[in-house]
C-alpha cells in the first residue's frame, strides 16, 4: 500500500492534535498557539497535495480510483464494525479545498482576529473545525463520516457563538445547532438503514463495500430511494436547502473568517459532498435525484430573490452561498456529477475570496456590516476593491473567471435532464430557474459592489477606512488568482477537472447557444444593475431604487418571505405549546401524584425508623459517653495548665520518693 | 558552737520557706522570689559542706559563685518573660495564666 494512503490519517490528525496544544495554551500566548495551528495546516495542505499528486500519477485504471485503509473499530459479538480511509479523486479534491481554503483563512485571521483577547480560543476552534472536516472528507465509512459530520456541527457551533455576550450571536448559534440537528435525524435514520441494506458501513472495502457494484446490486429501488432521500435530509440542513435554510444568514452573527471558512467554502458545502460521495445509490432510483434536483433549483432561484433586498454585506453573500449551493445540488440532482462539485470546487475559493473580502471592509469601516452606510471604498482600499471585483465577477459568471465555466456546465447538464418518469414541463424546471438565478446573482452582486465601493462615503466609518494590513490583503490576493485560475481546469470540451472525477464518462458537448445566452444574461444583469444603483441611488438617505418603484414586494423580500416569522408561529410555537403541556403533566401528575406520593411513604417510614434509633441505639452510645466523660474528668483535673499546680504535684512526688529512699535504705 | 547541722537545718528552713512562697503567692514576682531563696539554700549547704569537709580546693565556693550568677541570669530572662506576660495579660497572677494559646 502506498505511504500516503497508509498515511492519510495524519491529513485530519495534525489539526486535532494542533487544536489540543492550543487548547491548553495560555490566553497570552497568542503567537505560539497561532503558529502551531498553521504549521499543522500547513503541513496538512501538503499532505494533500501528496495525495493528489499520487492519484495523478497513477492514472486513471479503475482499481486505484478508490485507495482505501480500513481498521476494525468496534467488535460485538461476531461482528466487527470497521471504520477506514479512503483516497479517491473527489476526497483528493476536497481535501485540496478545504486545507487550501483553511490555511488562507487562518491566515488572514491573524490580522482580523488580532485585537480580541480569545485570540487563542479562536485559533483552538478553528483548528478543530479544520482536523473535522477533513476527517469527513477522507472517511471510507458512513459511520465516521457521519462522526465527523458531528464535529464540523459542533465547531460550527461554537465559532458562531464566538462572541457569546451578544445575545444575536447565542441565539444564532442555537439555532444552527437544532435546525441542522433536524436534518441530522434522517441523515442518522438513513445511516442506519443504509448499514442494515447493506451489511457493512464501509464505502469501498476491495469490492465488498456497500458503494461496490456487487452490494449495490443487491440494494432495492425502494431501499434506495428512501436511504437516498433521509440521506438527503442531512445533506439539506447542512448545506443551507429550503426548506432549512434558515440558519445559515444567523449564521453570519460569528466572525468574519468564520463565515468565510465555514459557512461558505467548505462545511456547507459538505452537504454537496454528502450527495456527490453517495451518488451510486442515488443513482439507483431516478426519483432521488428529482428531489435534489427540484430542491436545489428551487432554493437556488429562492435565496437568490432574498439576496436582492438585503442590507448587510455579509447577509447578502449568505443568500448567496444558499443560492449557490443550491446550484451544485442542482448540478448533481440533473446528472451532473461532475458540474456539481466543480461548482463545489470553484466556488470555495471565490465565496471565501468574496467573505475575506467583506471581512476586510468590516474591518476597516470599524465593525460596520450595513452597505447603505459604506460607499466610495473604491480608492481607500485599492487592493480590496480589485479583488473583490474578481470574486464579484466569478460568482457572476462573467466570462473567463472561475464561476462562468462552473455554472455554465451545471446549465449544460440541466439541459439535458429528460427523464422519463417527468412531463416536458417539469423537466425545463431546473434550466429556467437556473438562468433567472443566474440574473439575478449578478445584479444583487452589482448592486452591492455599487453600494459598497462606489458613490461617495455615507457614514463616518466608511469616511475614515483604509486599505488592511498584509496578513488580510495576501489571501485575498491568493484566492483571487485561484477565482481566476479554476475556471481554466474546467474549461468547456477539454475539462481537465472532468478527466480527473470521472475519466470514464463522457461530458456533454459544449451547447454555443447556450453560452452565448448565459453571458447574455449575466451581461445584461451587470449592466442593469449598474445603471439602478448610480448617480441619485448612491447618495446618503437615498431609498433603495428598487423599494422605490417596488415597496411590497422589496418588503416582503426583505424580511425573507417571512419565513422565520412563520417558523417562529407554527414550529417553533407548537413546540413551546407543547413542552408547556409536557411541563404541566411533569408538575402535577408526575412531581404532585408520584414524587409527592412516595415522598410521604418516605416520610412515614422514616419516622418509625427514628423511634428505633433513640430508643435503642442513642441510649446505649449515651451510656458509653457518660462513662468515657467520667475518666476524662480526672485526667483534666492534673492537665489543668497552673504552673504552680504541677510544681505542688513534683514537690509530693519528690517527698514520697525522699520517704521511699529512707525507709528503702533503712532495711 | 556551730555545727554543719546548724548551717543544714538553716539551709533546710531557707528552702522550705522559698518552696512555701513559690507554691502558694499567687504573684509571679513573688514566686520568682520564693525561686531564689530556695536556690541560696542551696548555695548555704555548698559553701558549708565545702568548709566542714576540709577541702583544699575551692571547689564549694566556685558552685556557688556559679550558682548566683545562673540565678541572675535566671532572674532577669523570669522578669523579661513576666513583663512580656503582663503585656499580654494586663496581669501576673499565676492562677490566670492557665493556658499556652495567646
Amino acid at each position: 500500500m502506498p505511504w500516503i494512503v497508509e498515511n492519510l490519517w495524519l491529513i485530519a490528525f495534525l489539526p486535532f492534535l494542533a487544536a489540543g496544544i492550543s487548547a491548553l495554551m495560555p490566553r497570552a500566548q497568542k503567537k505560539a498557539s497561532s503558529g502551531i495551528v498553521i504549521f499543522a495546516m500547513a503541513l496538512s495542505l501538503l499532505l494533500s497535495l501528496k495525495a493528489g499528486g499520487y492519484l495523478l500519477k497513477a492514472g486513471s485504471s479503475h482499481e486505484t480510483l478508490h485507495l482505501v485503509r480500513n481498521f476494525d473499530w468496534l467488535p460485538y459479538g461476531d461482528t466487527v464494525i470497521r471504520l477506514g480511509f479512503l483516497l479517491d479523486p473527489l476526497s483528493a479534491m476536497m481535501l485540496f479545498v478545504v486545507s487550501f481554503v483553511s490555511l488562507l483563512v487562518f491566515i488572514f485571521s491573524l490580522g482580523y482576529m488580532d485585537h480580541d483577547e480569545n485570540f487563542t480560543r479562536f485559533f483552538t476552534f478553528l483548528s478543530l473545525f479544520a482536523g473535522s472536516m477533513l476527517a469527513l472528507v477522507i472517511a471510507n465509512s458512513l459511520l465516521l463520516l457521519f462522526m465527523a459530520w458531528e464535529l464540523v456541527g459542533l465547531s460550527s457551533y461554537l465559532l458562531i457563538g464566538f462572541w457569546y455576550q451578544k445575545p444575536s450571536a447565542a441565539a444564532a448559534m442555537k439555532k444552527a445547532f437544532i435546525t441542522t440537528r433536524i436534518g441530522d435525524l434522517g441523515f442518522f435514520i438513513g445511516l442506519l438503514w443504509f448499514h442494515y441494506a447493506s451489511g457493512t458501513s464501509l464505502f469501498y472495502d476491495q469490492g465488498q463495500g456497500a458503494l461496490d457494484p456487487t452490494k449495490l446490486s443487491i440494494l432495492g429501488g425502494s431501499a434506495a430511494l428512501w436511504i437516498s432521500l433521509l440521506v438527503f435530509c442531512g445533506a439539506v440542513g447542512k448545506s443551507g436547502q429550503f426548506p432549512l435554510h434558515v440558519w445559515l444568514p444567523d449564521a453570519m452573527e460569528g466572525p468574519t473568517p468564520v463565515s468565510a471558512l465555514i459557512h461558505a467554502a467548505t462545511m456547507v458545502a459538505a452537504g454537496v459532498f454528502l450527495v456527490g460521495r453517495m451518488y451510486p445509490v442515488f443513482e439507483i432510483n431516478p426519483t432521488a435525484l428529482e428531489v435534489v434536483a427540484f430542491v436545489g433549483a428551487f432554493t437556488a432561484l429562492f435565496a437568490a430573490t432574498i439576496a436582492v433586498a438585503q442590507w448587510d454585506i455579509k447577509r447578502i453573500l449568505a443568500y448567496s452561498t444558499v443560492s449557490q449551493l443550491g446550484y451544485m445540488m442542482m448540478g448533481l440532482g440533473v446528472g451532473g456529477y461532475v458540474s456539481g462539485l466543480f461548482h463545489l470546487f470553484t466556488h470555495a475559493f471565490f465565496k471565501a475570496l468574496l467573505f475575506l473580502g467583506s471581512g476586510s471592509i468590516i474591518h476597516a469601516c470599524h465593525h460596520e456590516q450595513d452597505i447603505r452606510k459604506m460607499g466610495g471604498l473604491k480608492d481607500r482600499m485599492s487592493r480590496t476593491f480589485v479583488c473583490y471585483m474578481i470574486g464579484m465577477f466569478a460568482l457572476s459568471g462573467v466570462p473567463l473567471f472561475a464561476g462562468f465555466f462552473s455554472k455554465d456546465e451545471i446549465l449544460l447538464d440541466a439541459l439535458h435532464f429528460h427523464p422519463a418518469n417527468l412531463p416536458h414541463f417539469a423537466s425545463r424546471i431546473p434550466i429556467v430557474f437556473g438562468l433567472i438565478g443566474a440574473f439575478l446573482t449578478a445584479f444583487y452582486m452589482m448592486r452591492q459592489v455599487k453600494y459598497v465601493f462606489f458613490g461617495s462615503p455615507r457614514d463616518h466609518g466608511a469616511q475614515h477606512a483604509h486599505e488592511s494590513g498584509s496578513p488580510m490583503t495576501l489571501p485575498l490576493i491568493f484566492l483571487a488568482l485561484m477565482a481566476v485560475a479554476t475556471g481554466f481546469l474546467g474549461w468547456p470540451g477539454h475539462s481537465w477537472f472532468h478527466h480527473f472525477m470521472e475519466p470514464a464518462a463522457e461530458a456533454h458537448p459544449t451547447n454555443l447557444y447556450l453560452m452565448l445566452g448565459s453571458i447574455a444574461i449575466v451581461l445584461i444583469a451587470l449592466g442593469v444593475s449598474a445603471f439602478v444603483y448610480s448617480g441619485e441611488a448612491l447618495r446618503a438617505g437615498a431609498v433603495d431604487p428598487l423599494e422605490a418603484r417596488f415597496a411590497s414586494l422589496f418588503r416582503v423580500l426583505n424580511n425573507k418571505y417571512y419565513i422565520d416569522e412563520f417558523y417562529e408561529k407554527t414550529f417553533v410555537l407548537f413546540t413551546r405549546t407543547f413542552s408547556r403541556i409536557i411541563v404541566r403533566f411533569d408538575r402535577y401528575i408526575l412531581n404532585g401524584f408520584f414524587v409527592w406520593g412516595s415522598a410521604l411513604i418516605v416520610y412515614g417510614l422514616s419516622l418509625v425508623n427514628q423511634l428505633i434509633d433513640e430508643a435503642a441505639i442513642n441510649r446505649g452510645f449515651d451510656k458509653g459517653c457518660r462513662s468515657v466523660r467520667t475518666g476524662s474528668q480526672w485526667n483534666r483535673w492534673i492537665q489543668n495548665g497552673l504552673s504552680q499546680h504541677y510544681l505542688k504535684i513534683t514537690s509530693l512526688a519528690i517527698v514520697i520518693l525522699f520517704l521511699l529512699a529512707l525507709f528503702i535504705g533503712r532495711t | 558552737m556551730v555545727t554543719l547541722t546548724h548551717y543544714l537545718v538553716l539551709a533546710a528552713v531557707v528552702f522550705c520557706i522559698g518552696l512555701a512562697g513559690v507554691l502558694t503567692r499567687r504573684n509571679a514576682i513573688m514566686v520568682l522570689v520564693g525561686l531564689e531563696m530556695m536556690l541560696n539554700a542551696g548555695n548555704i549547704n555548698l559553701v558549708a559542706f565545702w568548709r566542714y569537709l576540709g577541702s583544699q580546693a575551692m571547689s564549694g565556693q566556685m558552685f556557688a559563685i556559679f550558682a548566683i550568677a545562673v540565678a541572675g541570669a535566671e532572674a532577669a530572662v523570669g522578669l523579661a518573660l513576666l513583663i512580656a506576660v503582663y503585656r499580654h495579660f494586663r496581669n501576673v497572677s499565676v492562677e490566670e495564666i492557665s493556658s499556652l494559646k495567646g
